[in-house]
């Protein structure tokens, strides 16, 4: 299993704090130096791979910031933000317990096209609040009953997750369109989708902005998740987990039920992420889409530590850096597909920045493990690597 | 119903079956060697990717489809080359890495597709099929399995071949070590970042066959996204088979008529939705391991880079 998310859920935890301003300043300097430098080199990497494919990179780069931030494009760059925001914390809360939910996309296609099917009819027999807190439960319950047979496979047989949380988002995807184009088809129209709600019954907007709700309500998930993580025993039981599963078992944690629970509200939360989008955004659901939120999302959220707070600021990069890049790509004659090369720039030199910072560890092989110890506690903060359990 | 039974229709299924679970069986194949060495290949479904869209353009312009394979083997290895630098040279986290080879995969040959083709997608003819002589007029089963390109009696003949490096070579018990305890196989001598490295070249080049067989035989054609998740189900495959190269061959072709379901049942007379039918495998894939997952077998060491000394 990877040791990613357990290390960075637990920084330090056997270390006896100092007070020493110094070294929390470089701490937080490199913290923050690690968070933007592989940013920074990705949109440089993607410069150069701009000018090799013959397009102006400075022109590029213009568009985005034009299409996604100038002339209240923010406002849309904002509305970009609810459903990956919902999902980056959903991810954070499995990544922390070192568990890998990678079936987002049907978690949020499946969700997304049983609120769209039912939602216009639901709106026009209850008044429109208590429509929309039910089509946002109705979409939780939906993505985390979709991540139930990956968490039981997990907690009881110790399946892994990755691939059955995968076949599970296909499978999810399949059913999605099954639903769109046969029960929830708008029988007015030849093309397959939903019926449209109507733009008087969708999520209401901050007055005189494009600003729906949702993305509040995506906000507040963030800075809740941030409490729940942190300041609850239920975070602390996360953590543990994520940290050493055995461990945890011995502490008195029940293993199975937290890999359920941790899922489920995972599921929830991508859930609710597509009835941010749809009620928000859309208004109806089309067969075979797929925005793919979630593979974008996975790098931010590595990058923000697993922290719901620190999250915020990345997606919000990344909603301008989507919103622009539609008009950027459209203007350069390129696939929208170029920003995944993008992203996928941001997790390689993300990596690299981590092996960079980790260096230090890795030379000192030759010493016993006790002698190792010696030299390392004066010059090193972290837990030694190879730790980790075998999982 | 007995039209299900009629001879086209068989013979549609056995040989779909065969063209759809080669890029499978080839990839599958890949992975089992990486696993077998302690590196889980994420990036398997862009590696596909880069394979097909290389492999394409070589098999377009150069007019031979040995071309198009061997530069889909090459573009294989280019992508998985990341892979090694980053997960077994420098020892960051491979699930990573696996995702940003396949995010990578996917948004470069889009890119370069559009760049080269705008939005005609351009097909090849028929790609040299060997008739095997005398085989092949078998009835049902001899235009189907004896009609193939040559690739894929080297892809069978692949697979037994590493049957036997696995069970009766140096090199395959170094690569089991790799994967099962890398110190006893440093201790031995025998550098496991190397080991490694070739096996996930190996990989890379196998993903990358796959990839342009399914683009050159498979489809004709190169599309976006075409893949659509066939990566993920070769890891699948690996994990169900256990590490054992002819159970990857048979699940390969069992998931390779899953996949050709739709075009057989279409010459039936059978007209289901496609969703239903794309969706075969993966349901497949999630009941094998409901009943078989608890006794599928991964390497102790898979997915834990190895550092030299450290514990």
């Amino acid at each position: 299993m990877s040791a990613v998310p357990a290390r960075e859920a637990m920084p330090m935890v056997d270390e006896p704090m100092r007070p020493q301003r110094s070294r929390t300043a470089t701490r937080a300097l490199d913290l923050l130096m690690r968070s933007l430098v592989p940013v920074v080199l990705a949109l440089v990497a993607g410069g150069i791979l701009l000018l090799i494919l013959g397009r102006d990179p400075l022109q590029f780069y213009s568009d985005i910031w034009h299409g996604g931030v100038q002339q209240g494009s923010w406002q849309d760059s904002a509305v970009r933000m609810a459903p990956l925001l919902l999902i980056a914390v959903g991810l954070i809360f499995v990544f922390r317990a070192n568990i890998w939910n990678l079936g987002y996309d049907g978690q949020f296609l499946l969700a997304a096209a049983v609120l769209s099917g039912w939602g216009p009819s639901l709106v026009t027999h209850v008044p429109l609040w208590l429509a929309m807190t039910i089509l946002f439960l109705v979409a939780a319950a939906v993505g985390a009953a979709w991540t139930l047979v990956p968490a039981g496979l997990k907690a009881i047989y110790e399946t892994n997750e990755i691939i059955t949380t995968l076949m599970m988002s296909f499978i999810g995807v399949g059913v999605a369109n099954i639903l769109v184009k046969g029960p929830f088809q708008d029988p007015s129209v030849n093309i397959p989708q939903t019926k449209v709600l109507p733009i008087n019954k969708m999520l209401p907007t901050i007055p005189s902005t494009r600003i729906h709700v949702g993305v509040l309500v995506a906000v507040a998930a963030a800075l809740v998740a941030y409490y729940v993580l942190t300041r609850t025993a239920f975070g602390l039981r996360i953590q543990v987990l994520g940290a050493n599963p055995r461990a945890a078992r011995h502490v008195g944690v029940q293993v199975r039920k937290l890999i359920v629970s941790s899922f489920l509200v995972s599921g929830a939360l991508i859930g609710a992420a597509a009835a941010a989008d749809i009620l928000g955004l859309w208004g109806y659901s089309r067969a075979n889409w797929n925005p793919a939120y979630g593979d974008t999302v996975i790098p931010f959220v590595f990058l923000a530590r697993l922290n719901p707070l620190a999250v915020i600021p990345f997606i919000a990069f990344y909603a301008v850096l989507s919103t622009g890049g539609d008009l950027a790509a459209q203007n350069a004659n390129l696939p929208t597909d170029f920003l995944l090369v993008l992203v996928a720039l941001i997790l390689l030199f993300m990596t690299l920045i981590e092996f960079v910072g980790r260096r230090r560890e890795l030379g000192q092989s030759y010493l016993p493990e006790g002698l190792r110890e010696v030299f390392r506690k004066p010059l090193i903060r972290r837990r030694p690597m190879g730790t980790e359990e075998t999982a | 119903m007995s039209s299900i039974f009629h001879q086209t229709v068989l013979t549609a299924l056995i040989s779909g079956g065969i063209v759809a679970g080669v890029p499978l069986m080839l990839t599958a194949i890949g992975e089992t060697i990486s696993e077998r060495a302690g590196v889980l290949n994420l990036g398997l479904e862009g590696m596909m990717l880069v394979g097909a869209y290389v492999g394409f353009i070589g098999a377009y312009y150069g007019h031979s489809s040995w071309l198009g394979f061997a530069l889909g083997a090459i573009g294989g290895m280019l992508a998985c080359s990341f892979m090694i630098v980053l997960c077994v040279w420098l020892g960051l986290d491979q699930i990573v890495v696996g995702i940003a080879i396949t995010l990578a995969g996917e948004g470069i040959t889009s890119v370069l597709q559009q760049a080269q083709f705008g939005t005609s997608y351009p097909r090849l003819g028929a790609m040299g099929e060997v008739h095997i002589p005398l085989l092949h007029r078998i009835p049902v089963v001899g235009p189907a399995v004896f009609e193939q390109h040559l690739l894929v009696y080297l892809g069978v003949v692949l697979v037994f071949v590493l049957v036997w490096v696995f069970r009766h070579t140096n090199v395959g018990l170094n690569l089991r070590a790799a994967g099962e305890k890398p110190e006893a196989l440093d201790a031995a001598g025998v550098s496991v970042t190397g080991t490694r490295s070739y096996a996930v070249l190996c990989t890379g080049a196998l993903a990358g066959i796959g990839g342009a067989y399914l683009s050159i035989i498979g489809a004709g054609v190169f599309t976006p996204f075409m893949t659509q998740g066939q990566g993920y189900m070769a890891i699948v495959i690996c994990m169900l088979a256990r590490g054992r190269p002819a159970w990857v061959l048979v699940a390969s072709f069992l998931f390779g008529i899953c996949l050709s379901i739709t075009t057989a049942l279409q010459l039936a007379g059978i007209n289901i939705s496609t969703d239903l039918v794309n969706m075969l495998p993966f349901i497949a894939i999630m009941v094998a391991l409901v009943l078989f997952g608890r006794r599928s077998y991964l390497p102790p060491a898979l997915a834990i880079p190895y550092v030299r000394g450290a514990r």
